[in-house]
């Protein structure tokens, strides 16, 4: 049986930034199931490759052609490709699909057949060179760094029945049950409106996973995620590095596998399930990232208890460096704004700007404090509570109260979910509005924000991509009459619950850093300086 | 003695109508819109010239002035009683200096000149007696009625010029007005309006509900959105509690915030405002409830915002659109100066 070298391109991970490579292997002709065995491996090596690669099937292949992207993967054709590769090939050599794992039978089928149609084409043509695929693919010279263009993850672009497809294709690989989200397409052009036409996320999550493939305190941690149980950016991303301590505790390298490539791929599934139950925040993104770094870092001879221990300590100090002693840097930084006298004004419950407010009325700082809250959510409660427990003098409005209430104010401390790359800072909705009449005003508005949570997307209004949450909570009895007890029923009727919204930067004076005291606009400085250290 | 009955029932009326307006204030009774205090004002103030014992103008204004003291002292947020009352009051003036005879146009302008000249106050005191006074004041304070029940649909009639097809349309809270406004457009455009809910009150479902049963595209969207979707939104029509003369508005609250949000974004912002709802108030002095939930907070709800007139674009009233710099002269046309101060 002749040798075939195949080729594969492994697309781009924008994610974690690796570069296009070409991985040769040789493969020998073998029987169906050991090829399937073969291809279930090598599933298990790309499954941190994320959403960049199209179906198997061919149609869809022929249609990317037109696509100049430059990280497409070769489709299987009968041809060949047409960029030059410095392949060492004793024999011909044929391109072969970056190969979908969940394949049918007939797919395989086919593909065999192609690859056996192109091998006796090749040894033919051997001596023509310069073949032309017929198909039409879209090639990059496979060796060279292609630059990184970042593609949108499938789980934001809900509008596009295509890329909802392919994800639902990867969940299903993964095994993890999809939560369908029927969609709002409010106000945008391009993308149609589902039949309903409004928003059901979010909701209940049926546990019809199989416990063998997501860890218990992964599906715990989830539906506390989706209950709304941990909620703020910091306890979120705590939680998470805590759960993922577990997984590691429980993990076992399989035989004949490294630990540093199967831990990441068993971390895989684990990632999307939560994504489901909500979508990841930037600061869990990050952490995610350091994990999967240090654990590909870890040197293969080391011993699993001993990696184990590693990766522990490395979580451990991740936690308390990016997290505890981060907010007890800007608490430092941001006591030394507050004067004696001042009234100052903050914003639903954030972890950080409660710890300073906290630490600096320790240190005798006379002041106090106005805490804006809006419906649905009424966080300002919970941080009502926390700073009239310690003492503090609170007084508590609604946002709608807000240009009643901003003369009186000396300074504005706000919280943030994530600093984007262009200085836009996202944040629970309602922030921007605070910060705009705070400017109408001209009080000084300051965000508190760890570097963790910086992030490298970029966004300049908060409808192109929002998280929207349970569109019931908006619902209210006032009088004894519930208004919009039925809005389901009727047509024209619908609820817009977004969570997050983002504030440009000429709104925000200051942004309090463990870093240091930074304008909006530095943030993708420290975002590079991040990245070199790294 | 007949006279005596109607003076009583007369002040029957009064009471009932002041005790109807501190219970509306409280939130207690019904809610008013304030087209229907208009409307009652005048009517009672039509029976009061009807009914009341006066012989000649100038007493017919003293017991105007007087209960009208009264009637804004209960409630002092509907300021569309006292605009009624100074209506009225101009009315009077009107048909008095029309019955002696003097052509109105000297004394309705005020140049500058005239206010250097004159020696100050008029010196008509309104002291002669004319028969006919109290007919004419009556038939003017018909049409002043009727024009009042036209407010609503004058405004509505001018929505098709303002609102295309395929625009978004911000509003908050709940304004009959608008309200009207909106479904007289919706009748030949389609297009779709955001109702930002307006906390604690949430009026804003009620209006959500209300347009959407008129097929209009709503959605409700909670305060703090507001600057959020504001990117999206083409024009922002609101209604108002009152006009005031600088071309401010005193507005529900949250309305400020919208103001300034529109403005960013440069975004047209549309008052529809009757006229009787012009109020010779130039400032704002804060209109608040306090309510104490722990004993170690204060919790402020304030029940209206002032918008300064530099975030209005339009104002569209019954007597067609105009802009915010324009205000002043449109209340020198429907008020007496002299009855500013009631």
């Amino acid at each position: 049986m002749a040798d075939s070298v195949g080729r594969q391109v492994d697309s781009i991970n924008h994610a974690t930034g690796k570069i296009n490579r070409l991985k040769l292997f040789k493969r020998k002709e073998l029987t169906k199931e050991e090829k399937q065995r073969l291809r279930k491996e090598k599933k298990q090596h790309k499954k941190n490759k994320k959403d960049d690669r199209g179906p198997p099937e061919k149609e869809k292949e022929k249609e990317k052609a037109s696509v100049p992207a430059p990280s497409k993967p070769a489709t299987q054709s009968p041809a060949h490709k047409a960029a030059p590769v410095p392949v060492n090939a004793s024999a011909s050599e044929s391109p072969v699909a970056a190969e979908k794992p969940a394949k049918s039978k007939a797919e395989l089928r086919a593909e065999r057949r192609a690859r056996q149609d192109s091998e006796r084409a090749s040894k033919q043509g051997k001596k023509e060179g310069g073949q032309q695929s017929t198909s039409s693919k879209p090639k990059a010279t496979p060796n060279e760094l292609q630059p990184v263009v970042k593609r949108l993850p499938d789980h934001v672009q809900v509008d596009d029945p295509v890329a909802l497809k392919k994800l639902a294709k990867k969940l299903e690989r993964q095994q993890v049950r999809q939560i369908n989200i029927v969609m709002l397409c409010l106000l945008s052009d391009c993308c149609p409106l589902t039949d309903d036409g409004f928003i059901q996320v979010f909701s209940e999550i049926t546990l019809h996973i199989p416990v063998t493939v997501i860890h218990p305190s992964i599906v715990r941690l989830g539906l506390q995620y989706s209950q709304g149980i941990i909620a703020g950016s910091n306890a979120r991303s705590v939680a998470l590095l805590h759960a993922f301590k577990q997984v590691i505790q429980d993990y076992s390298t399989p035989p004949n596998e490294e630990l540093s490539r199967d831990l990441v791929n068993k971390l895989s599934p684990y990632i999307s399930f939560l994504s489901q139950c909500r979508p990841l925040s930037a600061s869990m993104g990050n952490a995610i990232k350091y994990i999967k770094k240090e654990i590909s870092n870890i040197p293969s001879q080391c011993k699993e208890e001993e990696a184990k221990r590693i990766l522990q300590e490395c979580i451990d100090s991740y936690i308390n460096e990016k997290i505890i002693l981060a907010s007890e840097a800007i608490s430092k930084y941001a006591i030394e704004k507050i004067s004696d006298g001042d009234v100052i004004l903050v914003y639903g419950c954030s972890s950080l700007v409660n710890h300073i407010l906290c630490e600096a009325f320790e240190k005798q700082r006379k002041f106090r404090v106005i805490v804006v809250d809006s419906r649905p959510r009424l966080e300002g409660r919970e941080a009502l509570r926390r700073l009239v427990k310690k003492g503090i003098r609170c007084t508590y409005v609604l946002i709608s109260a807000l240009s009643y209430i901003l003369p009186e104010v000396s300074k504005v401390f706000l919280g943030a979910h994530a600093l984007l790359a262009n200085g836009y800072v996202m944040s629970r909705v309602g922030t921007s509005q605070i910060a705009l009449v705070a400017k109408a005003y001209n009080v000084p508005v300051l965000v508190c924000c760890e570097t963790y949570k910086f992030c490298e997307r970029v966004q300049t209004d908060s409808f192109v991509s929002n998280e929207l949450d349970d569109p019931d909570d908006l619902i209210v009895t006032r009088n004894g009459k519930t208004h919009l007890e039925n809005w389901q029923t009727v047509k024209s009727l619908g609820l817009l619950n977004l969570v997050y919204d983002v504030t440009p930067p000429d709104f925000v004076d200051l942004v309090i850093t463990d870093l240091g005291m930074i304008p909006c606009t530095s943030v993708p400085v420290v975002l590079r300086v991040k990245n070199v250290d790294q | 003695m007949p006279g005596a009955d109607k003076e009583t029932e007369l002040s029957e009326r009064i009471e009932a109508f002041l005790s109807e307006l501190k219970r509306c204030g409280s939130g207690a009774g019904s809610l008013r819109g304030s087209a229907e205090t208009a409307r009652e004002t005048t009517s009672l103030l039509r029976r009061i010239t009807a009914q009341a014992r006066w012989s000649n103008a100038g007493d017919l204004m003293e017991i105007i002035r007087k209960e009208g003291r009264r009637m804004t002292a209960g409630q002092p947020s509907e300021t569309t009683v006292g605009n009624m009352v100074r209506r009225v009051l101009k009315i009077i003036r009107e048909e008095y200096a029309r019955s002696r005879g003097s052509t109105e146009e000297a004394d309705q302008q005020e140049s500058l000149h005239k206010l250097l000249t004159s020696g100050g106050s008029s010196e008509d005191n309104f002291r002669q007696h004319f028969t006919h006074l109290k007919a004419n004041v009556i038939e003017a304070i018909n049409e002043l009625l009727t024009e009042l029940e036209g407010t609503t649909d004058n405004i509505s009639m001018q929505a098709l010029e303002h609102i295309h097809s395929n625009e978004v349309i911000m509003t908050i809270g709940r304004s009959r007005t608008v309200e009207a406004f909106l479904k007289d457009a919706a009748r030949k455009r389609k297009f779709h309006v955001i109702v930002a809910e307006c906390a604690p009150f949430c009026q804003g479902h009620e209006m959500a509900t209300s347009l959407s049963k008129e097929d209009i595209e709503t959605t409700v969207i909670p305060d703090a959105a507001i600057f959020a979707v504001m990117s999206r939104v083409n024009k922002v029509i609101i209604g108002t509690q009152t006009v005031l003369a600088n071309g401010g508005l005193r507005a529900v609250n949250g309305t400020h915030t919208l103001a300034l949000a529109a403005k960013h974004h440069s975004t047209p912002l549309i008052v529809c405002a009757p006229m009787f709802k012009l109020s010779p108030q130039v400032s704002d002095t804060p209109f608040t409830r306090f309510s104490e939930i722990l004993s170690k907070v204060n919790a402020h709800c304030p029940v209206f915002d002032y918008v300064p007139p530099e975030l209005i674009t339009l104002f569209i009233s019954n007597i067609g659109g105009n802009a915010p710099s324009y205000i002043y002269r449109l209340m020198s046309e429907l008020y007496h100066p002299e009855d500013h101060e009631l």
